[in-house]
């Protein structure tokens, strides 16, 4: 079945046997026998899907419920009666009343053959891997008694560690060759990094040309890492850097908190997806060392209010000046999205909004005004980002990421690698008192929480735009200001929202940008959202053929599918099911809070009144909050 | 590469594209033919197909890595492949192998000091029943002894 809007080749699409709508009506199911036992599925369900059903436990390394089936590892192996070989569970759609047995002596050696020879190739101690404890080829092991090397050990690596990228590291001694990771890379993300290359004994997965990860197109994403199922891809971890930092008694050592590794970190601490543990979180923090605890979404609050403006400039200068001016405006929060788009579509630099996102925005203000205001020399300060994302790492290491005189964001640390630190200081989080953030920048609001979420960014800019054009609370427009239309999965949301002839009065902040708003009365705001960067792709492409994205406002990428909740730092594993619970904290713990609307934050009203004294995207605010991009184009050196 | 090199290859890939078709199911023929010509698919060749092809650069370099007939660079002028596959193995393929090595020499996985030969091993080339065989470029020898084959690369050009 060829899906002709997936580039990625037939083998890796998902190609499932389709299931009919209705199982009920004749010949829509069918019935089989599991280890005797009677069962009716849909047809073209496969025997992975029959059996999890059925609650049998099917061992499975290469499949993922992301991806596409690959059937490459055959650990999911089981007797099909009738077949001459064993048939691969993930990858057989059930279309006849076949029986299965799963784990007669043939399929148990079998799998145990399959581990073996994996671990014969595998180089690599498990005390000593970031995945230890967490690592699928491990379990299997221990699930499947593995005492001994059948087929012998590798002794020695034969590989090089590929450390050139600040964000993903690749170490193919440990690799099992699952192409979970090729999957992912060209499949989901549509972006093309990793693929098998060679043969035989030799294949590996590599790059274009076995080149450094740092010198091909990567966008940086992690989603490669959360996918793989052994410690073969990791994040570029600077855990020990922060530790010299907090024990150097001259640094004053400050982090911000994104809302994502918030609504997630628990789950490394072995709790159920969807418990946000913001306020554990703070304490923790302090306890280790951190001398300040600050709300990333502070920042996300005055993002906002950046890109918002430049949105509205942008719409002005067009509408009204007749100017040319490049719309619709992309978002620019998602440095994964950034660099696909320098990379894929560098001819749309122009479109992105030139405001930073927030980790960099409060790296900014960190070492100026909040150094100014602590009375901290800023060379001392060092500046660390809990984000859900490896991408983050990259992001801070830009080399024109430096407005503050220094590097803006020292480091970015993974939710992955914030738990480890916290283990390591012998916190457990869930048990930690409940504690506030630290002023000046004190509790965000709501809106700049839901960034974590895929529309969220959207979300959190209508509430505002809304209000500042109509002169209405956003709560009177949508329900409880919930703008349910820009939520939830869907790969790629478009939304339309006229304004009606009513609008209010242009609020102080920007009043000296727009002299009213009767320009925008009876237009309508067509704005969109997509998530992944292969959701990203067929808008870009759309808007390149003129198509009707072309015609938004405004459109909010997220390179990472479910957007940051869904980051490539996320704890592993992440799948449909758990960035659902995580986008569950993150709306419940917005509709917890009072203030839900950036424009209302007091914190970013000090700010603009005590510092930015010119407004948003005046000449301070474009120094220290907005930056510039690089043509990369996709041409390989 | 120069720009006017550049330009020459994506003309040529252009033209093969258009000859095969731009589906990905072209890659092997067009893979072939720049082979053919250039000896090796170089990378900016590879990154040409891919983009006229609308597939990813490193699809391009996995494919041309599985197929042994396939470089990515430029080895010999001609190119020595001899099978090591057990039947020509059993009918004297290491003799054959040694005496080209002390001929030219230069051991197999490397190229001549003057770059006239590459010297490779191949598997089973499909002639079992008259090795052992070999194959200069294009063109396969067969029931050869170790003279028998020194003598046919010394008549190459
Ligand atoms: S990848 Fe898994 S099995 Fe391998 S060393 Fe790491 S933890 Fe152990
Ligand atoms: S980080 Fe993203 S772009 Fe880079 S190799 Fe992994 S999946 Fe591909
Ligand atoms: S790097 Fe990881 S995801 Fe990729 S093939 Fe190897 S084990 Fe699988
Ligand atoms: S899980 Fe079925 S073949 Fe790998
Ligand atoms: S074994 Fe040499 S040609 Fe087949």
């Amino acid at each position: 079945m060829e899906n002709k809007d997936r580039r990625a080749p037939v083998s890796q699409q998902p190609h499932v046997v389709a299931k009919p709508e209705h199982p009920e009506h004749i010949g829509g199911s069918v019935s089989i026998q599991i280890n005797e036992k009677k069962v009716t599925v849909p047809m073209g369900t496969t025997i992975l899907e029959a059996c999890r059903e059925n609650q049998i436990h099917i061992p499975t390394l290469c499949h993922h419920d992301d991806l596409c089936i690959a059937g490459v590892c055959r650990l999911c192996v089981v007797e099909v009666e009738g077949m001459r070989t064993l048939q691969a569970a993930c990858a057989y759609p059930i279309t006849d009343q076949i029986k299965i047995k799963t784990s007669t002596s043939m399929v148990r050696k079998a799998r145990r053959h399959i581990l073996d020879l994996m671990i014969s190739e595998h180089y690599g101690e498990c005390y000593s891997c970031v995945r230890n404890n967490n690592c699928e080829l491990q379990s299997l092991a221990e699930e499947y008694g593995v005492d001994s090397y059948t087929f012998g050990h590798v002794q020695e690596s034969q590989y090089k560690i590929d450390n050139s990228s600040f964000s993903v590291i690749r170490d193919m001694d440990k690799c099992v060759m699952c192409k979970r990771c090729v999957r992912t890379c060209i499949d989901l993300q549509e972006v093309g990094v990793l693929e098998a290359v060679n043969r035989g004994d030799d294949t590996t997965i590599s790059t274009f040309m076995d080149k450094d990860l740092a010198d091909v197109v990567c966008i940086n994403c992690g989603q490669c890492i959360n996918r793989c199922p052994v410690g073969a891809l990791h994040a570029n971890d600077p855990s020990d850097d922060i530790w010299n930092a907090i024990d150097d008694p001259n640094k004053h050592v400050v982090i911000q908190t994104a809302p994502s590794p918030r609504a997630a970190i628990g789950e490394e601490f072995g709790l159920e997806p969807g418990h946000s543990m913001t306020q554990e979180l703070n304490t923790a923090l302090k306890r280790i060392g951190f001398d300040r605890v600050f709300d990333t979404n502070f920042t996300a609050d005055l993002t906002i209010i950046e890109e918002g403006t430049e949105l509205i400039i942008r719409l002005y200068q067009a509408l009204v000046e007749k100017k040319e001016v490049s719309l619709p405006q992309f978002t620019s929060c998602s440095p994964g999205w950034v660099k696909y788009l320098e990379h894929f579509y560098p001819e749309y630099i122009p479109n992105l909004s030139t405001a930073k996102s927030p980790q960099q925005m409060f790296g900014s203000l960190i070492k100026t005004f909040y150094a100014d205001k602590a009375g901290v020399d800023p060379k001392d300060i060092v500046s660390v980002a809990v984000m859900p994302c490896s991408a983050k790492k990259f992001e801070c290491n830009r080399p024109e990421m430096d407005d503050s005189g220094y590097q803006d964001v020292d480091f970015g640390l993974t939710t992955r690698e914030m738990a480890k630190m916290i283990k390591e200081a012998g916190i457990h989080l869930p048990e930690m008192p409940k504690s506030h953030f630290d002023n000046p920048f004190g509790e965000a609001s709501g809106a700049g929480l839901i960034f974590g979420a895929t529309g969220g960014v959207m979300e959190a800019a209508l509430r505002s735009v809304v209000e500042f054009v109509t002169g209405n609370k956003a709560e009177d427009i949508f329900d409880n200001a919930n703008i349910v239309p820009v939520r939830g999965f869907e790969g790629i949301k478009y939304v339309e929202l006229p304004i009606g002839d009513k609008v209010g009065p242009v609020p102080d902040l920007i009043k000296h940008l727009v002299p009213n708003w009767d320009w925008l009365k009876g237009a309508t705001l067509k704005v969109a959202v997509a998530h992944g960067t292969a959701n990203a792709k067929k808008i870009m492409e759309d808007i390149k053929a003129g198509g009707k994205f072309s015609e938004c406002h405004f459109i909010e990428f997220m390179a990472c599918p479910g957007g940051c909740l869904g980051g490539g730092g996320q704890p592993i594993p992440t799948n449909e099911e758990i960035r659902m619970k995580r986008a569950e904290a993150i709306y419940a713990e917005d509709e917890s809070l009072e203030i839900r609307k950036s424009h209302e934050n007091p914190h970013v009203i000090q700010v603009y009144n005590e510092f930015l004294k010119e407004g948003p995207c005046s000449h301070l605010s474009h120094k220290l909050l907005h930056t510039h991009y690089t043509k990369r184009g996709k041409y390989i050196a | 590469m120069l720009v006017v090199e550049k330009n020459a290859l994506t003309e040529e890939i252009e033209v093969l594209v258009e000859k095969f078709g731009s589906d990905r199911s072209s890659l092997l023929k067009i893979l072939h033919e720049i082979q053919k010509k250039h000896r090796h698919i170089p990378d900016f060749a590879q990154q040409e197909i891919a983009r006229l092809l609308d597939i990813h650069p490193v699809e391009v370099f996995s494919v041309i890595s599985f197929y042994a007939f396939l470089n990515t660079e430029s080895k010999g002028r001609n190119l020595v492949r001899v099978c090591q596959t057990i039947t020509c193995d059993l009918l004297g393929k290491e003799a054959l192998c040694n005496a080209i090595e002390r001929e030219f020499g230069c051991k197999f996985g490397e190229s001549t000091k003057d770059n006239k030969f590459h010297l490779e091993y191949a598997n089973c080339l499909g002639l079992c029943d008259q090795g052992p065989a070999m194959a200069v470029n294009e063109r396969v020898y067969t029931k050869l002894t170790p003279e028998k084959a020194v003598e046919i690369l010394n008549e190459v050009k």
